[in-house]
């Protein structure tokens, strides 16, 4: 299974590896990508190796916290335009507290962790790389 | 000497005009710092890299004192905005 992804992501397809007869909680996070600043979409770049290895990484750290736990994850590379989800994180457990926690954890843990890098494109053409401390800089040569 | 290969990501990939760049360091007790310094003398636009920037090595986070070996994968990480 490919946790990162160029194409559209499925959440049927999350669900179907999270969800069991004996798991009765599951919670779904996503992220999409919002309007503003006349941003048309986001452009995602990665290093595929590490992100790949972190990925497994937290996953297997969430489901030792949360041991009935089962947590998946997607994560979109290239463009994704404004309104699609660029990632997806599905968490299914016996009860909703430890499906909540685990989701949380995953997607606290990404937002920490995860080689991937957003450029958001504007309408004029012009391009934007995003440092989540709240700065921004111009994307191109210096 | 060790050598150790260089990526650069995103905006650090603009920045230095280039993806990757193998560094050679000398010594058996060099840092990721060493390396570092060694890729803003010979890597063009690597000066305009920040002082402390996140590095991986071998695919982990570590910090600016971590030893280097030979054939060591060091990865210079913008900030990172996953998510």
């Amino acid at each position: 299974m490919t946790r990162l992804t160029r194409s559209a992501i499925s959440v049927e397809a999350l669900l179907g590896e999270v969800q069991g007869p004996e798991r009765g909680g599951t919670c779904v996070f996503l992220g999409t990508v919002r309007s503003g600043d006349d941003v048309t979409g986001i452009e995602y770049s990665a290093y595929d190796d590490m992100a790949l290895a972190e990925i497994n990484r937290m996953l297997a750290e969430a489901e030792e916290r949360w041991p009935d736990a089962r947590v998946t994850l997607r994560h979109r590379l290239g463009l994704v335009p404004v309104g699609e989800a660029s990632i997806a994180i599905a968490a299914a457990a016996p009860h909703r507290e430890a499906a909540f926690a685990a989701c949380r954890y995953v997607i606290e843990e990404v937002k920490k962790r995860l080689p991937i890098w957003k450029k958001e494109l504007h309408a004029d053409g012009s391009g934007t790389w995003v440092d989540p401390s709240g700065k921004q800089v111009a994307g191109g040569l210096q | 000497m060790a050598q150790v290969t260089v990526r650069f990501f995103a905006r650090y990939a603009e920045l230095t005009g280039c993806e990757t760049a193998d560094v050679l360091v000398s010594g058996n007790s060099a840092t990721v710092q060493d390396v570092l310094e060694r890729v803003r003398e010979t890597v063009p636009g690597a000066r305009n890299l920040p002082a402390r920037p996140l590095a991986a090595l071998n695919l982990r986070q570590v910090k600016l004192d971590a030893r280097v070996s030979d054939g060591d994968e060091l990865a210079l990480l913008p900030p990172l905005s996953g998510g």
